[in-house]
């Protein structure tokens, strides 16, 4: 199942890349992708946001095939 | 008008898409780059957006400031890319029928924005850079 994820900020930096087409297995979650694309560094975990589709989602949701995934670090708009 | 550009905000042009015969004041507000945090000198900042989720998120955060404050009207308009020190990273417009409408929901605006609207800001030193997060809010009332 391909998804495709984009990162921003300083997930951008650490991933090295603004965006990557993955082949993820059926029924993963937002939440679990995350955790295996940011292992914790040092026993810490960057708390995230997630978006799919350009809209904000729980941790929970389920990714199906063609979804458009996004994480979002902590925000500093203003 | 919400939105997001790489170019210098023009203040003048914000305050006036929100301009109308029925309001009572006009409150405009400028976050601006600022030279020092927490005693560290700051060279400038630079802003990153993910445009396709900021502004829908920005035009529900002025929908829901028009259904609060019946009257009320909200431009809102942030900056990205690099943000030289002294010019305005954000310009938000209220205008509305009374001043008390208008500072209640430019606070509001504001808060929202940081609290939910999906844009970044990296502080650049001489030495560095580092991602500055927003702190949580204060309440608005």
């Amino acid at each position: 199942m391909k998804v495709r994820v984009r990162h921003f900020a300083a997930l951008r930096e650490r991933r090295g890349t603004e965006s990557e087409e993955l082949d993820v297995p059926a029924g993963v979650t937002v939440a679990d992708l995350y955790r295996s694309l940011f292992p914790p560094v040092g026993g810490q975990s960057l708390r995230v946001m997630y978006a799919v589709n350009q809209s904000w989602a729980p941790p929970d949701h389920p990714l199906a095939e063609g979804d458009e995934v996004a994480f979002i670090p902590p925000l500093g708009g203003g | 008008m919400v939105g997001i550009t790489p170019r210098p905000l023009d203040r003048d042009a914000i305050e006036a898409v929100v301009a109308w015969t029925g309001a009572g004041a006009i409150l405009t507000f400028v976050g601006v780059a600022r030279d020092t945090f927490e005693g560290r000198a700051v060279l400038g900042l630079e802003y990153e957006v993910y445009p396709e989720l900021a502004v829908p998120e920005m035009a529900a955060i002025r929908d829901e400031i028009h259904a609060r404050w019946p009257g009320a009207r909200l431009a809102m308009v942030h900056r990205t890319g690099r943000v030289g020190l002294g010019e305005a990273s954000v310009i938000i417009a209220v205008a509305a029928p009374h001043r008390d409408q208008a500072y209640q929901a430019s606070r509001a605006a504001i808060e929202a924005l940081k609290a939910r609207v999906p844009i970044w800001k990296k502080e650049l030193y001489r030495d560095g850079a580092s991602w500055k997060a927003n702190a949580p809010a204060a309440e608005a009332t």
